[in-house]
């Protein structure tokens, strides 16, 4: 491939190449989109433990008597309810409320955070936040080479990295550092398949290391192509799919994820399109026939799906779409014309998976 | 999923279908690498048994759980039978890609069509 030369790889590349990974360009990486096969690694995070090498996924750290007003202006979320240790996930909007991206916060110390990008936006994030940074207090890094990111994912997670760390494991949302398999790495219980798990952020010198450590004790590598359907079941957005700059967060269903009396960017944005409603909301959907829905197709009637799959666990067609507001509520029948037919659907609640019980309805 | 094989009483087309033909019938499925590069196929949708099908020209479509892929008609004609099992285990299109996992049974138009086809040795050759 062309591009093949101009790729970045991550510190275990020759782990996935030896694993006979699939290796895929994905946003300016070279990056495994399966080993066994996608829907084995998606069930093996359901039932049992899979890791994820998302060393691809970028880190800002921000530091300094005014760190946290910094992120307070540039991230929706009150970043100043974390406490250290603590984690958060927040959108980063334009003046317009534009989606600029989503990420997750650390709090290392009182006046030290470290801030997850995305690959794709990870340049740009950097220069919005040093671009705001020249009236306070604070010091904005770019410190995407110095880590490589490991998420251990599914129920059996916590059991294995307890297994090989050197103590008690960070609470959902909450970070501390620790050793695993002889290595020092920050330790997050964060993640993005919806089962529980860690995240890990290691000197990429040491990265291989500990991912040897992981597959040894059982952890099932996992590539990004279950990564987006574990996702999709979630109902987690997608940064460039379900969302972007064009979107705010109220259409988008991330209210929840926005403060505007904290003044954030974007804050007057936000809040009017709170007050006012949105013509269009993000929704979950599922088709009720045959049929795999895939972003850009178009919904009868007005709308567009924006990310779309078969789902490994349910074995239907599901996906995230953008639908007039009126028809967004769960229950309601949509169709979707995926490439010329139209395929029945439902308007479900999130997540998709685990479905909810039928006693709690 | 199969071992890569090509077998050498096909006819190959360069979008990676294959062809056997039997008199003016012929029988086409995707072949061993197609398989491969699309991943566990997921979802397969049947043509309609009297459907018209055109050389060079999608009749139906495979899925896999990130990408959809056409496949392409070798050889023109009318579809007489389809292989409808694929509907419900569409992994035997991975599992057995010249057997049990064929698509359709055409009764071909313009039988000389298959001169343009590769043979085995060429189509492999062409996958470098």
């Amino acid at each position: 491939m062309a591009t093949a030369g101009t790729l970045r790889r991550t510190p275990l590349y020759e782990r996935h190449v030896a694993a006979g990974a699939r290796l895929v360009p994905f946003a300016g990486w070279e990056m495994p989109v399966q080993y066994e096969g996608i829907r084995p690694e998606h069930v093996a995070v359901r039932t049992g433990v899979g890791v994820f090498d998302v060393s691809h996924m970028g880190q800002v750290e921000t530091c300094g008597r005014q760190a946290d007003a910094l992120l307070q202006r540039l991230l929706t979320n009150d970043v100043r309810r974390v406490p250290e240790g603590g984690a958060q996930y927040a959108l980063i909007c334009n003046e317009e409320g534009g989606i600029l991206d989503d990420v997750f916060t650390y709090r290392l110390a009182e006046e030290h955070f470290l801030t997850v990008t995305n690959a794709a936006n990870h340049e740009h994030d950097l220069a919005w936040l040093a671009g705001h940074a020249g009236d306070v207090d604070a010091q904005v890094t770019d410190r995407r080479d110095d880590f490589a990111m490991l998420a251990v994912q599914g129920p059996l997670a916590r059991a294995l990295v307890l297994g090989l760390g050197d103590g008690p494991l960070p609470p959902r949302f909450h970070c501390c550092q620790r050793s695993l398999a002889g290595v020092p790495l920050l330790m997050a219980g964060t993640g993005y398949t919806g089962e529980d798990g860690l995240e890990l952020l290691i000197d990429p010198d040491h990265a291989p290391a500990v991912w040897d450590a992981l597959v040894l004790a059982g952890a099932v590598p996992c590539g990004l192509g279950a990564r987006d359907t574990l996702r999709l079941e979630a109902c987690f957005h997608l940064h460039g799919n379900d969302m972007d700059e064009h979107r705010n967060p109220i259409e988008a269903g991330l209210g929840w994820a926005c403060k505007e009396e904290t003044g954030f960017v974007g804050a007057e944005a936000v809040r009017a399109a709170r007050e006012r409603g949105t013509p269009e909301r993000l929704a979950p959907f599922r088709l009720t026939g045959p049929g795999i829905p895939r972003p850009g197709n178009p919904v009868v009637g007005g709308g567009v799906v924006t990310s779309g799959t078969l789902s490994p666990c349910l074995e239907v067609g599901i996906g995230l779409g953008y639908l007039p507001a009126e028809r967004a509520q769960p229950g309601n029948e949509i169709e979707i014309d995926v490439r010329g037919r139209v395929r029945p659907a439902v308007v479900e609640r999130k997540p998709l998976y685990p479905p909810p019980r039928k006693d709690d309805a | 999923m199969a071992d890569e094989d090509y077998p050498n009483d096909l006819l190959y087309h360069p979008e990676h279908d294959w062809a056997r033909v039997d008199g003016d019938v012929a029988t086409f499925g995707i072949t061993w690498y197609a398989q491969d590069q699309l991943g566990e196929v997921v979802f397969y949708e049947p043509p309609e048994v009297g459907a018209t099908v055109s050389k060079d020209q999608a009749y139906s479509e495979v899925e896999s759980v990130k990408a959809v892929s056409e496949v392409i008609a070798p050889l023109s004609g009318e579809v007489v039978e389809a292989n409808s099992g694929l509907g419900d285990s569409p992994e035997t299109i991975n599992q057995d890609p010249y057997g049990d996992g064929w698509m359709v049974r055409v009764r071909l138009s313009d039988p000389s069509e298959r001169d343009s086809l590769m043979d085995a040795e060429a189509y492999r050759a062409s996958l470098g």
